[in-house]
Protein backbone atom coordinates (compact mmCIF):
# COMPACT_ATOMS: atom_id res chain seq x y z
CA UNK A 1 0.00 0.00 0.00
CA UNK A 2 1.09 3.33 -0.39
CA UNK A 3 0.13 6.47 1.11
CA UNK A 4 -2.40 8.99 0.01
CA UNK A 5 -1.60 11.86 2.62
CA UNK A 6 2.02 12.08 4.14
CA UNK A 7 2.01 14.63 7.15
CA UNK A 8 5.96 16.28 7.60
CA UNK A 9 6.98 17.74 10.52
CA UNK A 10 3.66 19.27 11.21
CA UNK A 11 3.33 21.80 13.74
CA UNK A 12 0.72 24.28 14.40
CA UNK A 13 0.85 26.78 16.84
CA UNK A 14 -2.79 28.82 18.18
CA UNK A 15 -1.90 32.44 19.54
CA UNK A 16 1.34 32.93 17.99
CA UNK A 17 2.93 36.15 19.60
CA UNK A 18 0.53 36.43 22.29
CA UNK A 19 0.86 35.20 25.93
CA UNK A 20 -1.40 32.27 24.77
CA UNK A 21 0.60 30.99 22.60
CA UNK A 22 0.26 27.19 22.34
CA UNK A 23 1.26 24.41 20.38
CA UNK A 24 -1.60 22.10 20.10
CA UNK A 25 0.46 19.63 17.19
CA UNK A 26 3.98 19.41 17.66
CA UNK A 27 6.34 17.94 15.00
CA UNK A 28 4.22 15.39 13.81
CA UNK A 29 5.12 12.79 11.36
CA UNK A 30 2.47 10.19 9.81
CA UNK A 31 1.50 8.68 6.65
CA UNK A 32 -2.12 7.72 5.81
CA UNK A 33 -1.94 4.85 3.39
CA UNK A 34 -4.57 4.33 0.12
CA UNK A 35 -7.62 2.11 0.83
CA UNK A 36 -6.94 1.45 4.81
CA UNK A 37 -9.14 2.20 7.68
CA UNK A 38 -7.24 4.00 10.31
CA UNK A 39 -8.54 4.96 13.95
CA UNK A 40 -6.90 8.25 15.41
CA UNK A 41 -7.44 8.26 19.13
CA UNK A 42 -6.06 10.45 22.09
CA UNK A 43 -7.66 12.36 25.53
CA UNK A 44 -9.09 15.75 24.75
CA UNK A 45 -6.17 18.06 24.19
CA UNK A 46 -3.71 15.96 22.82
CA UNK A 47 -4.39 17.38 19.22
CA UNK A 48 -6.43 14.97 17.19
CA UNK A 49 -9.06 18.40 15.71
CA UNK A 50 -5.82 20.45 15.30
CA UNK A 51 -4.32 17.76 13.23
CA UNK A 52 -7.22 16.55 10.99
CA UNK A 53 -8.61 20.26 10.01
CA UNK A 54 -4.82 20.29 8.67
CA UNK A 55 -6.04 17.13 6.38
CA UNK A 56 -8.18 19.14 4.53
CA UNK A 57 -6.67 22.59 4.51
CA UNK A 58 -8.88 24.41 7.17
CA UNK A 59 -5.92 24.92 8.86
CA UNK A 60 -2.35 25.64 7.46
CA UNK A 61 0.91 24.43 8.99
CA UNK A 62 2.59 26.99 11.20
CA UNK A 63 5.55 24.92 10.01
CA UNK A 64 5.73 21.76 8.15
CA UNK A 65 3.54 20.06 4.90
CA UNK A 66 0.68 18.08 4.06
CA UNK A 67 1.16 15.98 1.47
CA UNK A 68 -1.81 14.53 -0.59
CA UNK A 69 -0.48 12.27 -3.38
CA UNK A 70 2.67 13.85 -4.01
CA UNK A 71 1.61 17.12 -3.87
CA UNK A 72 1.38 19.98 -0.82
CA UNK A 73 -1.76 21.07 -0.29
CA UNK A 74 -0.69 24.77 0.15
CA UNK A 75 1.59 24.89 -3.29
CA UNK A 76 -1.24 26.73 -4.66
CA UNK A 77 -3.39 28.06 -2.05
CA UNK A 78 -6.32 29.19 -4.60
CA UNK A 79 -7.01 25.39 -4.97
CA UNK A 80 -7.21 24.49 -1.78
CA UNK A 81 -10.84 24.14 -2.26
CA UNK A 82 -10.30 21.10 -4.48
CA UNK A 83 -8.29 19.55 -1.42
CA UNK A 84 -11.39 20.02 0.62
CA UNK A 85 -13.59 18.03 -1.96
CA UNK A 86 -11.06 15.07 -2.60
CA UNK A 87 -10.15 14.68 1.74
CA UNK A 88 -14.22 14.88 3.28
CA UNK A 89 -14.18 15.69 6.51
CA UNK A 90 -17.25 15.04 8.99
CA UNK A 91 -17.06 17.40 12.37
CA UNK A 92 -17.94 15.73 15.66
CA UNK A 93 -21.46 16.90 16.17
CA UNK A 94 -22.38 17.80 11.85
CA UNK A 95 -26.07 17.85 13.36
CA UNK A 96 -25.69 21.07 14.10
CA UNK A 97 -24.71 22.24 10.62
CA UNK A 98 -27.51 21.07 8.81
CA UNK A 99 -29.49 24.35 6.93
CA UNK A 100 -31.25 23.23 4.15
CA UNK A 101 -35.03 22.85 3.37
CA UNK A 102 -34.96 19.17 2.74
CA UNK A 103 -32.86 16.46 3.13
CA UNK A 104 -31.71 16.01 -0.49
CA UNK A 105 -30.67 19.77 -0.79
CA UNK A 106 -28.84 19.34 2.07
CA UNK A 107 -27.04 16.33 0.74
CA UNK A 108 -27.08 17.85 -2.90
CA UNK A 109 -25.24 20.94 -1.39
CA UNK A 110 -21.40 19.51 -1.70
CA UNK A 111 -21.93 18.15 -5.79
CA UNK A 112 -23.26 20.91 -6.30
CA UNK A 113 -20.64 23.59 -5.14
CA UNK A 114 -18.24 20.79 -7.46
CA UNK A 115 -20.27 22.05 -10.13
CA UNK A 116 -21.78 18.33 -11.25
CA UNK A 117 -24.50 18.36 -13.38
CA UNK A 118 -28.12 17.60 -12.24
CA UNK A 119 -27.89 14.52 -13.17
CA UNK A 120 -24.87 13.28 -11.82
CA UNK A 121 -25.66 14.94 -8.70
CA UNK A 122 -29.02 13.34 -8.26
CA UNK A 123 -27.22 9.91 -8.64
CA UNK A 124 -24.49 11.15 -5.99
CA UNK A 125 -27.54 11.82 -3.43
CA UNK A 126 -29.33 9.29 -3.64
CA UNK A 127 -26.06 6.69 -3.41
CA UNK A 128 -24.99 8.55 -0.21
CA UNK A 129 -28.22 8.40 1.33
CA UNK A 130 -27.96 4.70 0.83
CA UNK A 131 -24.55 4.26 2.37
CA UNK A 132 -25.75 6.23 4.96
CA UNK A 133 -28.38 4.00 6.10
CA UNK A 134 -31.16 6.29 5.33
CA UNK A 135 -33.94 5.46 3.07
CA UNK A 136 -35.50 7.47 -0.26
CA UNK A 137 -38.71 8.55 1.74
CA UNK A 138 -36.74 10.64 3.44
CA UNK A 139 -35.47 13.22 0.45
CA UNK A 140 -38.24 15.44 0.72
CA UNK A 141 -38.84 15.60 4.71
CA UNK A 142 -36.92 19.12 6.62
CA UNK A 143 -33.61 17.53 8.07
CA UNK A 144 -35.13 19.13 11.28
CA UNK A 145 -38.21 16.95 11.57
CA UNK A 146 -35.69 14.20 11.95
CA UNK A 147 -34.09 11.90 14.93
CA UNK A 148 -30.82 12.61 16.11
CA UNK A 149 -28.68 9.40 15.08
CA UNK A 150 -30.97 10.61 11.32
CA UNK A 151 -29.64 13.64 11.39
CA UNK A 152 -25.93 12.82 11.80
CA UNK A 153 -26.31 10.18 9.22
CA UNK A 154 -27.59 12.83 6.49
CA UNK A 155 -24.74 14.97 7.51
CA UNK A 156 -22.20 12.30 6.83
CA UNK A 157 -24.68 11.44 3.56
CA UNK A 158 -23.57 15.19 2.82
CA UNK A 159 -19.54 14.48 3.01
CA UNK A 160 -20.24 11.42 1.03
CA UNK A 161 -22.10 12.93 -1.89
CA UNK A 162 -18.83 14.48 -2.55
CA UNK A 163 -17.25 10.89 -3.21
CA UNK A 164 -14.01 12.18 -1.56
CA UNK A 165 -10.53 9.99 -1.45
CA UNK A 166 -10.31 10.29 2.07
CA UNK A 167 -13.21 10.16 4.46
CA UNK A 168 -12.67 11.65 7.66
CA UNK A 169 -15.02 11.40 10.47
CA UNK A 170 -14.34 12.99 14.16
CA UNK A 171 -16.08 11.12 16.71
CA UNK A 172 -18.82 10.48 14.66
CA UNK A 173 -20.69 7.80 17.45
CA UNK A 174 -20.31 10.42 20.04
CA UNK A 175 -23.67 10.64 22.26
CA UNK A 176 -25.93 8.07 20.59
CA UNK A 177 -26.79 4.61 22.00
CA UNK A 178 -25.27 1.52 21.46
CA UNK A 179 -27.63 0.38 18.75
CA UNK A 180 -27.37 3.67 16.73
CA UNK A 181 -23.36 3.28 17.21
CA UNK A 182 -23.58 -0.43 16.41
CA UNK A 183 -25.39 0.38 12.94
CA UNK A 184 -24.07 3.92 12.30
CA UNK A 185 -20.41 1.98 12.33
CA UNK A 186 -21.75 -0.91 10.43
CA UNK A 187 -22.81 1.62 7.55
CA UNK A 188 -19.39 2.84 7.76
CA UNK A 189 -17.21 0.08 7.50
CA UNK A 190 -19.96 -1.40 4.32
CA UNK A 191 -18.70 1.90 2.83
CA UNK A 192 -15.09 1.57 3.37
CA UNK A 193 -14.99 -2.53 1.94
CA UNK A 194 -17.59 -1.22 -1.08
CA UNK A 195 -16.07 1.92 -2.21
CA UNK A 196 -12.36 1.08 -1.10
CA UNK A 197 -12.54 4.53 0.33
CA UNK A 198 -9.52 5.46 2.63
CA UNK A 199 -11.19 6.22 6.00
CA UNK A 200 -10.05 7.86 9.08
CA UNK A 201 -12.18 8.20 12.37
CA UNK A 202 -11.34 10.19 15.35
CA UNK A 203 -12.77 8.67 18.93
CA UNK A 204 -12.11 8.24 22.16
CA UNK A 205 -13.27 4.98 22.24
CA UNK A 206 -11.41 2.75 22.36
CA UNK A 207 -13.70 -0.64 21.79
CA UNK A 208 -14.96 1.73 19.30
CA UNK A 209 -11.70 1.55 17.12
CA UNK A 210 -10.26 -1.92 18.57
CA UNK A 211 -13.21 -3.15 16.97
CA UNK A 212 -13.47 -1.42 13.44
CA UNK A 213 -10.05 -0.36 12.07
CA UNK A 214 -6.98 -1.82 10.66
CA UNK A 215 -4.57 0.40 12.36
CA UNK A 216 -4.47 2.85 14.73
CA UNK A 217 -2.49 6.18 15.70
CA UNK A 218 -2.11 7.19 19.41
CA UNK A 219 -1.60 10.82 20.03
CA UNK A 220 -0.38 12.39 23.24
CA UNK A 221 0.72 15.45 24.26
CA UNK A 222 0.68 17.04 20.37
CA UNK A 223 3.11 14.27 18.99
CA UNK A 224 2.43 11.26 17.89
CA UNK A 225 3.18 8.36 20.64
CA UNK A 226 2.38 4.95 18.93
CA UNK A 227 1.09 3.69 15.74
CA UNK A 228 0.11 -0.04 15.00
CA UNK A 229 -2.43 -2.36 14.28
CA UNK A 230 -5.06 -2.52 17.59
CA UNK A 231 -3.13 -5.85 18.44
CA UNK A 232 -0.04 -4.30 18.58
CA UNK A 233 -1.16 -1.06 20.18
CA UNK A 234 -3.05 -2.61 22.90
CA UNK A 235 -0.23 -4.56 23.74
CA UNK A 236 1.49 -1.27 25.13
CA UNK A 237 -1.57 -1.34 27.91
CA UNK A 238 0.76 0.44 30.46
CA UNK A 239 2.38 3.02 28.51
CA UNK A 240 -1.49 4.01 26.84
CA UNK A 241 -2.63 4.27 30.75
CA UNK A 242 0.07 6.56 31.05
CA UNK A 243 -1.37 8.81 28.77
CA UNK A 244 -4.12 9.01 30.13
CA UNK A 245 -6.42 6.49 27.57
CA UNK A 246 -7.53 3.18 28.61
CA UNK A 247 -7.83 -0.22 26.89
CA UNK A 248 -10.59 -2.00 25.71
CA UNK A 249 -12.28 -3.45 28.72
CA UNK A 250 -11.36 -7.11 27.02
CA UNK A 251 -7.84 -6.32 27.15
CA UNK A 252 -8.09 -4.97 30.83
CA UNK A 253 -9.52 -8.75 31.23
CA UNK A 254 -7.17 -10.48 29.52
CA UNK A 255 -4.28 -8.57 31.34
CA UNK A 256 -5.91 -9.59 34.85
CA UNK A 257 -6.07 -13.20 33.62
CA UNK A 258 -2.07 -12.66 32.63
CA UNK A 259 -1.19 -11.16 35.98
CA UNK A 260 -2.91 -14.09 37.68
CA UNK A 261 -0.98 -16.33 36.28
CA UNK A 262 -3.14 -17.49 33.01
CA UNK A 263 -1.14 -18.48 30.24
CA UNK A 264 -3.10 -15.93 27.80
CA UNK A 265 -2.29 -13.35 25.27
CA UNK A 266 -2.95 -9.98 27.62
CA UNK A 267 -2.98 -7.79 23.72
CA UNK A 268 -6.40 -9.78 22.95
CA UNK A 269 -9.17 -6.98 22.19
CA UNK A 270 -12.72 -8.60 20.99
CA UNK A 271 -14.84 -10.68 23.44
CA UNK A 272 -15.28 -13.46 20.65
CA UNK A 273 -10.90 -13.62 20.66
CA UNK A 274 -10.94 -14.20 24.44
CA UNK A 275 -13.38 -16.41 24.62
CA UNK A 276 -11.83 -19.19 21.86
CA UNK A 277 -8.20 -18.46 23.40
CA UNK A 278 -9.92 -19.43 27.01
CA UNK A 279 -11.79 -22.61 25.49
CA UNK A 280 -8.24 -23.62 23.85
CA UNK A 281 -6.70 -23.45 26.69
CA UNK A 282 -9.74 -25.19 29.05
CA UNK A 283 -9.33 -27.64 26.27
CA UNK A 284 -5.56 -28.78 26.52
CA UNK A 285 -6.19 -28.74 30.51
CA UNK A 286 -8.55 -31.74 30.23
CA UNK B 1 -36.27 6.19 53.86
CA UNK B 2 -38.69 8.61 52.36
CA UNK B 3 -39.54 8.96 48.63
CA UNK B 4 -37.53 11.97 47.15
CA UNK B 5 -39.28 11.41 44.22
CA UNK B 6 -42.80 9.62 43.28
CA UNK B 7 -44.32 9.63 39.88
CA UNK B 8 -47.73 8.23 39.65
CA UNK B 9 -48.89 6.65 36.02
CA UNK B 10 -47.25 9.50 34.82
CA UNK B 11 -47.83 10.25 31.07
CA UNK B 12 -46.38 12.66 28.98
CA UNK B 13 -46.34 13.69 24.95
CA UNK B 14 -44.54 16.11 22.67
CA UNK B 15 -46.90 18.42 20.39
CA UNK B 16 -47.22 16.13 17.52
CA UNK B 17 -46.71 17.32 13.88
CA UNK B 18 -49.19 19.05 12.27
CA UNK B 19 -52.12 16.75 11.19
CA UNK B 20 -50.19 13.55 13.25
CA UNK B 21 -51.17 12.34 16.53
CA UNK B 22 -49.54 12.42 19.66
CA UNK B 23 -47.01 9.92 20.54
CA UNK B 24 -46.60 9.37 24.00
CA UNK B 25 -42.83 10.19 25.98
CA UNK B 26 -43.98 8.72 28.92
CA UNK B 27 -46.94 5.99 29.21
CA UNK B 28 -47.97 5.31 32.67
CA UNK B 29 -44.79 5.32 34.83
CA UNK B 30 -44.41 4.14 38.45
CA UNK B 31 -41.32 4.69 40.34
CA UNK B 32 -39.84 5.97 43.77
CA UNK B 33 -36.50 6.93 44.07
CA UNK B 34 -35.74 6.80 47.87
CA UNK B 35 -33.75 9.72 49.62
CA UNK B 36 -30.07 8.70 49.26
CA UNK B 37 -29.98 6.35 46.66
CA UNK B 38 -28.18 5.94 43.30
CA UNK B 39 -30.56 5.14 40.46
CA UNK B 40 -29.29 4.85 36.61
CA UNK B 41 -31.80 5.27 34.22
CA UNK B 42 -31.40 3.43 31.29
CA UNK B 43 -32.87 3.73 27.30
CA UNK B 44 -31.93 4.05 24.13
CA UNK B 45 -32.41 7.30 22.42
CA UNK B 46 -36.42 7.91 21.97
CA UNK B 47 -36.76 5.91 25.51
CA UNK B 48 -38.25 8.23 27.64
CA UNK B 49 -35.78 8.80 30.22
CA UNK B 50 -34.68 12.39 29.76
CA UNK B 51 -38.31 12.74 29.46
CA UNK B 52 -38.81 11.43 32.80
CA UNK B 53 -35.67 13.29 34.04
CA UNK B 54 -37.47 16.68 33.25
CA UNK B 55 -40.23 15.54 35.24
CA UNK B 56 -38.65 15.55 38.43
CA UNK B 57 -37.99 19.17 39.21
CA UNK B 58 -40.67 20.79 37.38
CA UNK B 59 -38.86 21.27 33.99
CA UNK B 60 -41.91 19.47 32.68
CA UNK B 61 -45.04 18.73 33.93
CA UNK B 62 -47.16 15.54 33.91
CA UNK B 63 -49.57 14.89 30.90
CA UNK B 64 -51.67 12.50 33.16
CA UNK B 65 -50.91 11.25 36.52
CA UNK B 66 -48.62 13.04 38.66
CA UNK B 67 -45.06 13.63 40.22
CA UNK B 68 -44.56 14.34 43.66
CA UNK B 69 -40.91 15.83 45.40
CA UNK B 70 -40.32 15.24 48.48
CA UNK B 71 -44.56 15.32 48.80
CA UNK B 72 -44.97 18.29 46.67
CA UNK B 73 -47.25 17.51 44.10
CA UNK B 74 -45.52 19.22 40.65
CA UNK B 75 -48.26 20.45 39.35
CA UNK B 76 -49.15 22.97 42.59
CA UNK B 77 -47.32 26.17 41.09
CA UNK B 78 -47.09 27.73 44.30
CA UNK B 79 -44.44 24.81 44.92
CA UNK B 80 -42.05 25.21 42.34
CA UNK B 81 -39.50 27.14 44.18
CA UNK B 82 -39.19 24.54 46.98
CA UNK B 83 -39.77 21.81 44.57
CA UNK B 84 -36.36 23.14 42.29
CA UNK B 85 -34.69 23.75 45.47
CA UNK B 86 -34.62 19.92 46.26
CA UNK B 87 -34.00 18.77 43.10
CA UNK B 88 -30.92 19.89 40.76
CA UNK B 89 -30.72 18.95 37.44
CA UNK B 90 -27.22 18.96 34.93
CA UNK B 91 -27.27 18.67 31.62
CA UNK B 92 -25.70 17.59 28.98
CA UNK B 93 -23.76 20.08 27.04
CA UNK B 94 -21.56 21.82 29.71
CA UNK B 95 -21.43 24.89 27.03
CA UNK B 96 -25.17 25.70 27.04
CA UNK B 97 -25.21 25.53 31.39
CA UNK B 98 -22.59 28.22 32.44
CA UNK B 99 -23.84 31.29 32.82
CA UNK B 100 -20.85 33.58 34.34
CA UNK B 101 -17.35 34.63 33.30
CA UNK B 102 -15.45 33.86 36.30
CA UNK B 103 -16.09 30.55 38.03
CA UNK B 104 -17.39 31.15 42.09
CA UNK B 105 -19.90 33.88 39.80
CA UNK B 106 -21.03 30.70 38.17
CA UNK B 107 -21.69 28.97 41.04
CA UNK B 108 -23.16 31.58 43.10
CA UNK B 109 -25.50 31.84 40.59
CA UNK B 110 -28.25 29.76 42.00
CA UNK B 111 -28.03 30.39 45.61
CA UNK B 112 -28.52 33.67 44.70
CA UNK B 113 -31.32 33.12 42.67
CA UNK B 114 -32.56 31.72 45.93
CA UNK B 115 -32.61 34.76 47.78
CA UNK B 116 -29.44 33.07 49.91
CA UNK B 117 -27.49 35.76 52.13
CA UNK B 118 -24.18 36.77 50.54
CA UNK B 119 -21.84 35.83 53.33
CA UNK B 120 -23.72 32.37 53.37
CA UNK B 121 -23.39 32.05 49.36
CA UNK B 122 -19.33 32.90 49.49
CA UNK B 123 -19.39 29.69 52.43
CA UNK B 124 -21.21 27.86 50.11
CA UNK B 125 -19.79 28.36 47.14
CA UNK B 126 -16.44 27.42 48.85
CA UNK B 127 -17.87 24.34 49.88
CA UNK B 128 -19.37 23.30 46.63
CA UNK B 129 -16.03 23.84 44.81
CA UNK B 130 -14.92 21.70 47.11
CA UNK B 131 -16.88 18.80 46.30
CA UNK B 132 -16.51 18.46 42.93
CA UNK B 133 -12.25 19.08 43.65
CA UNK B 134 -12.42 22.50 41.56
CA UNK B 135 -11.31 24.70 44.50
CA UNK B 136 -7.78 25.71 42.55
CA UNK B 137 -10.74 26.51 39.55
CA UNK B 138 -12.67 29.65 41.49
CA UNK B 139 -11.00 32.47 39.52
CA UNK B 140 -10.88 31.11 36.38
CA UNK B 141 -12.76 31.68 33.27
CA UNK B 142 -15.22 28.45 32.81
CA UNK B 143 -14.52 28.59 29.18
CA UNK B 144 -11.04 28.11 29.27
CA UNK B 145 -12.08 24.77 31.35
CA UNK B 146 -12.39 20.74 29.77
CA UNK B 147 -15.85 19.47 29.35
CA UNK B 148 -15.45 17.45 32.14
CA UNK B 149 -14.72 20.23 34.66
CA UNK B 150 -17.44 22.36 33.05
CA UNK B 151 -19.48 20.09 34.18
CA UNK B 152 -17.79 19.25 37.81
CA UNK B 153 -18.40 23.15 37.49
CA UNK B 154 -22.39 22.82 36.66
CA UNK B 155 -22.45 20.20 39.18
CA UNK B 156 -21.17 22.50 41.83
CA UNK B 157 -23.93 25.39 41.02
CA UNK B 158 -26.25 22.42 41.53
CA UNK B 159 -24.65 21.77 44.70
CA UNK B 160 -24.58 25.15 46.23
CA UNK B 161 -28.03 25.28 46.20
CA UNK B 162 -28.04 22.42 48.71
CA UNK B 163 -30.06 20.13 46.91
CA UNK B 164 -31.55 16.67 48.19
CA UNK B 165 -31.12 15.12 45.08
CA UNK B 166 -29.16 15.56 41.68
CA UNK B 167 -30.48 14.81 38.72
CA UNK B 168 -27.97 14.33 35.70
CA UNK B 169 -29.38 14.34 32.10
CA UNK B 170 -27.26 12.46 30.07
CA UNK B 171 -24.39 14.92 31.99
CA UNK B 172 -21.44 12.41 30.77
CA UNK B 173 -22.64 11.69 26.76
CA UNK B 174 -20.50 14.77 25.55
CA UNK B 175 -17.19 13.93 27.85
CA UNK B 176 -14.16 11.43 26.64
CA UNK B 177 -13.51 9.15 29.34
CA UNK B 178 -11.45 10.78 31.54
CA UNK B 179 -13.95 13.63 32.00
CA UNK B 180 -16.72 11.03 32.58
CA UNK B 181 -14.92 9.69 34.88
CA UNK B 182 -14.21 13.01 36.50
CA UNK B 183 -18.03 13.44 36.66
CA UNK B 184 -19.15 10.01 38.13
CA UNK B 185 -16.24 10.06 40.55
CA UNK B 186 -17.53 13.05 41.99
CA UNK B 187 -21.29 12.30 41.60
CA UNK B 188 -20.23 8.71 43.27
CA UNK B 189 -18.43 10.54 46.15
CA UNK B 190 -21.60 13.03 47.03
CA UNK B 191 -24.27 10.44 47.00
CA UNK B 192 -21.66 8.39 49.27
CA UNK B 193 -20.15 11.09 52.02
CA UNK B 194 -23.19 13.83 51.55
CA UNK B 195 -26.27 11.55 51.05
CA UNK B 196 -27.10 13.77 48.12
CA UNK B 197 -29.81 11.25 46.20
CA UNK B 198 -28.31 10.75 42.64
CA UNK B 199 -30.22 10.15 39.64
CA UNK B 200 -28.33 9.05 36.76
CA UNK B 201 -29.39 9.16 32.89
CA UNK B 202 -27.35 7.70 30.67
CA UNK B 203 -27.08 4.83 27.84
CA UNK B 204 -23.25 3.62 29.08
CA UNK B 205 -23.73 0.11 30.91
CA UNK B 206 -20.53 0.98 32.93
CA UNK B 207 -22.29 3.70 34.27
CA UNK B 208 -25.10 2.09 35.64
CA UNK B 209 -22.77 -0.80 37.05
CA UNK B 210 -21.64 2.11 39.76
CA UNK B 211 -25.50 2.54 40.79
CA UNK B 212 -27.83 0.77 43.84
CA UNK B 213 -30.29 0.27 41.55
CA UNK B 214 -30.81 0.31 37.68
CA UNK B 215 -34.07 1.27 35.88
CA UNK B 216 -34.53 0.36 32.23
CA UNK B 217 -37.11 2.08 30.22
CA UNK B 218 -38.26 1.59 26.69
CA UNK B 219 -41.55 2.75 24.48
CA UNK B 220 -42.11 5.63 27.69
CA UNK B 221 -42.04 2.63 29.93
CA UNK B 222 -40.31 1.54 32.61
CA UNK B 223 -39.27 -2.14 31.52
CA UNK B 224 -36.98 -3.61 33.91
CA UNK B 225 -35.91 -2.56 37.89
CA UNK B 226 -33.21 -4.39 39.74
CA UNK B 227 -29.61 -3.97 40.96
CA UNK B 228 -26.93 -3.93 38.09
CA UNK B 229 -26.00 -7.87 38.86
CA UNK B 230 -29.68 -8.59 38.31
CA UNK B 231 -29.79 -6.31 35.21
CA UNK B 232 -26.78 -5.96 33.39
CA UNK B 233 -26.53 -9.31 33.05
CA UNK B 234 -29.99 -10.15 30.75
CA UNK B 235 -27.76 -9.54 27.78
CA UNK B 236 -30.51 -10.33 25.05
CA UNK B 237 -33.23 -8.56 26.69
CA UNK B 238 -31.03 -5.50 26.75
CA UNK B 239 -30.00 -6.25 23.17
CA UNK B 240 -33.56 -6.64 22.19
CA UNK B 241 -34.35 -2.63 23.21
CA UNK B 242 -31.16 -0.99 21.29
CA UNK B 243 -28.85 -1.70 24.44
CA UNK B 244 -25.68 -3.78 25.42
CA UNK B 245 -24.47 -5.52 27.91
CA UNK B 246 -21.24 -4.73 29.57
CA UNK B 247 -18.55 -6.99 27.38
CA UNK B 248 -17.74 -8.75 30.91
CA UNK B 249 -20.85 -9.97 30.81
CA UNK B 250 -20.68 -11.26 27.31
CA UNK B 251 -17.56 -12.70 27.59
CA UNK B 252 -19.16 -15.18 30.71
CA UNK B 253 -22.32 -15.87 28.60
CA UNK B 254 -19.55 -16.93 25.67
CA UNK B 255 -17.53 -18.73 27.99
CA UNK B 256 -20.60 -20.60 29.90
CA UNK B 257 -21.03 -21.95 26.37
CA UNK B 258 -17.51 -23.07 26.16
CA UNK B 259 -18.56 -25.41 29.31
CA UNK B 260 -17.12 -23.19 32.08
CA UNK B 261 -18.76 -22.69 35.21
CA UNK B 262 -18.82 -18.90 35.77
CA UNK B 263 -21.34 -16.73 37.26
CA UNK B 264 -23.02 -14.15 35.03
CA UNK B 265 -22.64 -11.32 36.88
CA UNK B 266 -19.09 -10.87 37.40
CA UNK B 267 -19.40 -7.20 35.84
CA UNK B 268 -16.24 -6.15 37.27
CA UNK B 269 -12.88 -6.99 35.61
CA UNK B 270 -11.02 -8.00 38.58
CA UNK B 271 -14.20 -9.93 39.31
CA UNK B 272 -14.79 -11.44 35.81
CA UNK B 273 -11.03 -12.17 35.88
CA UNK B 274 -11.19 -14.41 38.78
CA UNK B 275 -14.28 -16.04 38.13
CA UNK B 276 -12.37 -17.35 34.99
CA UNK B 277 -9.52 -18.07 36.87
CA UNK B 278 -11.22 -20.54 39.31
CA UNK B 279 -13.12 -22.17 36.74
CA UNK B 280 -9.88 -22.94 35.15
CA UNK B 281 -8.63 -24.12 38.27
Amino acid sequence: MKPIIRVENLTHTYGENTPFCRSAVKDVNMEIMEGEFLGVIGHTGSGKSTLIQHLNGLLRPTSGRILLGDRDIWEDPKKIRDVRFRVGLVFQYPEYQLFEETVYKDVAFGPKNMGLDEKEIDRRVRAALAFSGLGEELLEKSPFDLSGGQKRRVAIAGVIAMEPEVLILDEPSAGLDPAGRRSLLENIRAYHREKGTTVVMVSHSMDEVAENVDRIVVLANAGVVMSGTPHEVFSRARELMDVGLNVPQVTQVAMELKRQGVDIDPAVYTVADLRAGLATLKGGRR
Amino acid sequence: MSDIIRTEHLTFAYPPDEGKDPVPALDGVDLSIRQGSFTAILGHNGSGKSTLAKHMNAVLLPGGGRVWVDGMDTLAEAALLEIRRRVGMVFQNPDNQIVANVVEEDVAFGPENLGVPTAEIQARVAAALKAVGMEAFTLHAPHHLSGGQKQRIAIAGVIAMEPACIVLDESTAMLDPAGRREVLDTVKTLNRDKGITVVLITHHMDEAAMADRVVVMDQGRVVMDGTPREILVRMEELREIGLDAPHTVELLHGLRQEGFDVPLDALGIQECAEAIVRALA
